[in-house]
């Protein structure tokens, strides 16, 4: 059974994003990262970097498997966790707090609501795999 | 048919063992008006005997497989040790697959492995892939590859780089919105120039060529300097690798990406294939390489073996978005590059280098004393080829040079470049002796005397 | 073979050596008028190999004896077609007027070559019912690129596509069964790739078809037939009519012809252009990846964009025509993997007419044997008959949590190379099976006895299937380590901690 935090916000491309004041931090998911396999390397965007959401923003890949990033909120990047670049298994173990993949500044008010809370993510996610 | 096992008793008790009564039956699901309704038109089997000997006949015609031979642009003669031809043989090299199943193909993955390191060491490079299919192939995707790279769409090409590279890198990126402009080109040096009215922040790599298909080695720190200012890649492109047992190496001299034709280094020259084409970059671009790549990997207990990696690069797992769609390369071509190199060593590399360059100053030297013959690239140094310019139509010349005295003697420039009518490039490699290269100046001097 | 064999560059020692020229016999020039210092080499080739001739022997033949090999046994590999690589082939291409001869020879000296290229242009035309050809591509990804580029000019020439503004047409319609050099050859070639489904059946999807084709941007639809499921698409007719009508073009991947030939010809289907494996159907070696050639057979509508030159006739004997104004160009210096062509048309030439037919016929009832003794044991996902090859799954075997790929590794131990595992991507957890017509009966039913025994531990002892293979040398490697911090090569000052 795979973690979902209660705080964070879902989107169907299996990312999470924690939200404060007008920042967002985002990351894939437990299930995401699980479906994927051991991660390999981690492609991230630059700071400054402007995205609409559902826009790909990077790329995860496995020994055998590469998968787009999206983001779940339209933003600027402000950060990105350079440390995922010598350690990209990180996001096999800590996917919500060591794999954070990059902080945004939010340019689209209300868009957090869209996403899904942990309940209906986990419903999704149990659809999905049905 | 022998090299089928079964037999037709045997053929014939499988087919009912799997509900079948005649072999037609194994193609019912061809719909009837497509099924070919007549044997092939195609020439009666032959038996090994008469198999040969047809061949044998057929390669007779190769009339220029027996002379001795100054023909390079592209494709070399050189010695190649004879247990290059031996160990290719072992069923365990040239029947084995791409090396998809580590546990059973780390001899295949060692092997590119040395390949790697070795075409690194050539290079001067800090990675190097599997191999491409030839020089040719390798410029377009090192073209394509610095479009990736920089996400700029011009790229500046030399006039000396060999004409039918050129060529296949315009076909490869026809269709990758990549325009393609050329470089300068000094006539009285034979060299590549570059100025700034060519060079621009739209350019996303510089091609050249050393030594450039006119037989002149560039200045390649120098190209190098001007492209980098630029914010440019240079690529350098490498016909004759045995240049590089002597030349200072294109990665020491600043290149990008170094792509090469490898048949110098113990592939015959065949007709043109299969040949070898080297890719070497920066660490830095290995993740925008095309072609396979072979790590260092450990198992459970620890121990030592090579797997295929990086392999999200490529077509099987990205399709549409990989680096290149190369899958079969030329894994046995980089066995015999593999096992030349490691033959000949660090001092038969340099030797043969040697050699060629020795031979050929000799050659250029007793050329130029003939009358009404010159090397309009006299002054800029060379390794094994130069141009001359004959005091008569080159073609004719040289076409004379094979009927009345059986050698081949060069290329005639006028193949590629009409305006190039007396010209023609010799090529000297180790394998001619003092002997040919003598006849060959005599022959030349008696068809213009 | 257990023994262990350092790396090259571990074994090299300094002062030894492999080779011997002949001396310099001509009169030497001072180093520094040869080439300056400044355009030498100042590293000395360091890190070069220095070893003996029997050094080198023992080294390559040590370690060539960790490969699994088609002389060794059974290599059944779905979509590789790794038949027998016949002996003979091998010495028809080491023939010396072949060997030792340059490219660049006039068209007059080099009569012989060019008769073997044009005859096997003739017989691969005359096999696949297409009579236009180049033998230019060295492989089939690059006789792939080819034949959408020859897709691409045709279109823009017949749709004035540059003259006024005519639309370019931009979809490629290629399966979620296909090849992943498809969808990469398209993009190269400047198409946009569509998708099309595969019905339950694993035919392809008619209706999907039609609906993509209504849209109207269709350029062509590359399919693999029989498909990468081993199935034969049986509405090949149909598909290229709807496909035609839309006014595009078929391209047909042909990696699977070793079912067809001397059955039914791409021509006769309605197939515009086609590229072949000379390396699977036409027996030359896979050589541990390569050299492959591609040779791309097609229509006269599509002839006069094939890449330059061509050989064609002239009078008695043969030569190189550059004249083909509307070629799409050169693909490759020179003019393909000539040492491939030697082989391949001996391939012919040793079988005659009935014996390729002989061989596809075997390669097919090989298939249709292994589908029909392994069906009890293993899920087979389609139940029309293969052709040439087969596909099962693991879903039975998953179930004890035993997965495709520890079948695959699992076979290794019982002596075989594993078959083609997880593709093609529309099947979970696939095993795509082709034996070719170059295995015997016996051997065969070990390997069904071997796979029926896999699937019998899979049910007792599922830990021994997960953990093979448990016979070579080493065990299964860390991919995911190897691809986080990769070792693309060796260094010298990795020489102390590496043995």
């Amino acid at each position: 059974m795979s973690n979902i935090p209660e705080n964070l916000h879902y989107s169907k491309d299996h990312e999470w994003i924690g939200v404060e004041g007008d920042t967002g931090t985002v990351g894939i998911t437990d299930h995401a990262q699980h479906a994927l396999g051991d991660v390999v390397y981690v492609e991230l965007p630059k700071v400054g970097d402007q995205f609409e959401s559902h826009q790909s923003f990077g790329s995860v890949e496995s020994v055998k498997a590469v998968s787009e990033l999206y983001m779940p909120v339209a933003g600027e990047i402000v950060e990105v966790n350079e440390s995922l670049q010598d350690e990209p298994e990180k996001v096999n173990t800590d996917p919500y707090g060591a794999a954070w993949m990059v902080r945004v500044r939010i340019t689209e008010a209300g868009a957090v609501d869209k996403l899904m809370t942990a309940a209906e993510y986990e419903d999704y996610t149990k659809a999905e795999t049905e | 048919m022998r090299y089928i096992p079964n037999s037709p008793d045997e053929r014939a008790e499988m087919l009912r063992t799997v509900g079948l009564n005649a072999p037609e039956e194994l193609f019912s699901s061809i719909p009837a008006d497509i099924i070919l309704k007549r044997q092939l038109d195609l020439p009666a089997a032959l038996s090994e005997m008469e198999l040969l000997a047809r061949f044998e006949a057929i390669a007779a015609h190769n009339t220029a497989a027996r002379r001795p031979n100054f023909l390079g642009a592209g494709a070399y003669s050189h010695y190649s040790p004879t247990i290059i031809d031996s160990l290719i043989q072992r069923s365990e090299f040239f029947t084995a697959y791409t090396p998809y199943q580590p546990e059973v193909s780390q001899g295949t993955l060692q092997v590119i492995f040395e390949f790697q390191t070795m075409v690194c060491q050539l290079t001067g490079m800090e990675v190097a892939n599997a191999s491409m299919y030839d020089g040719s192939t390798s410029v377009a995707e090192a073209v394509l590859m610095a479009e990736r790279v920089t996400r700029r769409r011009k790229v500046i090409v030399s006039p000396a780089l060999h004409p039918e590279y050129l060529q296949v890198a315009q076909t490869y990126v026809s269709h990758a919105g990549i325009e393609l402009a050329q470089t300068g080109f000094d006539e009285q040096a034979g060299r590549t120039t570059l100025d700034d009215a060519t060079i621009d922040e739209q350019t996303a790599a510089v091609v050249v060529q050393s030594p450039n298909f006119y037989g002149c080695v560039e200045d390649l720190e120098s190209l190098a300097e001007r492209t980098h200012a630029a914010g440019a890649l240079l690529i350098v492109a490498v016909t004759e690798c045995a240049s590089l047992g002597l030349l200072r190496s294109p990665g020491a001299c600043g290149a990008d990406i170094v792509v090469a034709e490898g048949q110098s280094l113990g592939v015959p020259l065949g007709y043109g294939g299969p040949y070898l084409g080297l890719f070497a970059t920066r660490e830095k671009f290995a993740r925008q390489m095309p072609g396979r790549l072979v790590g260092v990997a450990a198992d459970k207990e620890g121990r030592r073996g090579f797997v295929l990696t990086l392999a999200t690069r490529e077509q099987h797992i990205r399709r549409e978005k990989a680096t290149s769609n190369i899958c079969t390369n030329e894994g046995l071509i980089a066995l015999i590059a593999t096992i030349y190199m490691t033959t000949m060593g660090r001092r038969g590399l340099q030797e043969v280098a040697m050699q060629c360059a020795q031979k050929a100053a000799y050659a250029a030297r007793r050329i130029a004393e003939l009358p009404g013959f010159s090397l309009p690239y006299a002054q800029t140094p060379r390794f094994n080829e130069f141009t001359v310019r004959a005091p008569v139509d080159a073609a004719e010349l040289l076409r004379r040079l094979a009927r009345e005295h059986n050698i081949t003697g060069g290329l005639a420039l006028s193949r590629y470049d009409p305006t190039r009518a007396n010209d023609f490039l010799a090529c000297v490699t180790e394998t001619n002796p003092r002997a040919e290269i003598d006849a060959l100046v005599a022959g030349l001097k008696a068809l213009t005397a | 073979m257990t023994i262990n064999e350092s790396l090259v560059f571990e074994r090299s020692m300094p002062g030894r050596q492999g080779y011997r020229l002949p001396a310099l016999d001509v009169d030497e020039t001072l180093l520094d008028e040869l080439l300056p210092a400044d355009l030498r080499r100042d590293d000395d080739l360091e890190g070069m190999p220095e070893l003996s001739e029997p050094d080198v022997v023992r080294h390559f033949t040590r370690i060539s004896t960790w490969n699994y090999n088609i002389d060794l046994g059974m290599y059944p590999l779905g979509s590789c077609t790794m038949k027998y690589n016949s002996r003979l082939n091998e010495r028809v291409a080491r023939i010396g007027g072949f060997g030792n001869l340059h490219p660049l020879a006039s068209d007059e000296d080099a009569q012989g070559a060019l008769q073997v290229i044009y005859e096997l242009q003739h017989h691969l035309s005359e096999i696949t019912g297409l009579p236009g050809i180049s033998l230019q591509p060295a492989a089939g990804a690059h006789g792939e690129m080819t034949g959408v580029m020859l897709i691409r000019a045709f279109l823009d020439a017949r749709d004035g596509v540059g003259e006024g503004d005519a639309p370019r047409r931009h979809l490629m319609l290629i399966p979620d069964s296909a090849h992943g050099t498809n969808p990469a050859s398209a993009h190269l070639s400047g198409f946009t790739v569509k998708t099309i489904r595969s019905t339950p059946e694993g035919q392809t999807d008619l209706e999907h078809l039609r609906e993509i084709c209504a849209t109207g941007d269709v350029a062509g639809l590359m399919l693999t037939n029989p498909n990468t499921v081993g199935l034969f698409e049986r509405d090949i007719r149909e598909i290229c009519r709807i496909v035609h009508e839309a006014g595009g073009l078929v391209y047909m991947d042909g990696a699977n012809m070793n079912a067809l030939v001397g059955v039914a010809r791409p021509g006769d289907m309605g197939v515009d252009v086609i590229h072949l494996n000379l390396h699977k159907t036409f027996s030359t070696p896979h050589g541990g990846g390569g050299p492959g050639s591609g040779p791309c057979c097609c229509t006269t509508e599509l002839e006069p964009f094939l890449p330059v030159p061509r050989v064609v006739r002239d009078g008695e004997g043969f030569k190189f025509d550059f004249n083909f104004p509307r070629s799409i160009g050169r693909v490759k210096a020179f003019y393909g993997n000539f040492g491939m062509f030697t082989r391949a048309l001996s391939y012919i030439l040793t079988h005659g007419p009935d014996g390729l037919r002989e061989a596809t016929e075997a390669a097919v009832l090989n298939a249709r044997y292994i589908a029909h003794a392994l069906t009890s044991d293993y899920d087979k996902p389609f139940d029309a008959p293969p052709m040439h090859e087969v596909v099962f799954t693991d879903k039975r075997q998953s179930r004890k949590g035993v997965h495709t790929l520890d079948i695959a590794k699992r076979l290794i131990d019982y002596g075989f190379h594993p078959m083609t595992i997880y593709f093609p991507l529309i099947v979970q957890g696939a095993m795509l099976i082709e034996p070719t017509e170059s295995v015997g009966r016996q051997e065969i039913q070990q390997f069904i006895d071997a796979m029926r025994a896999i699937a019998r531990e899979a049910q007792d002892t599922p830990d021994l299937v997960i953990n093979a293979p448990h016979t070579t040398r080493i065990g299964r490697l860390d991919e995911a380590a190897a691809a986080r911090k990769p070792v693309l090569r060796w260094k010298p000052e990795e020489k102390a901690t590496a043995a």
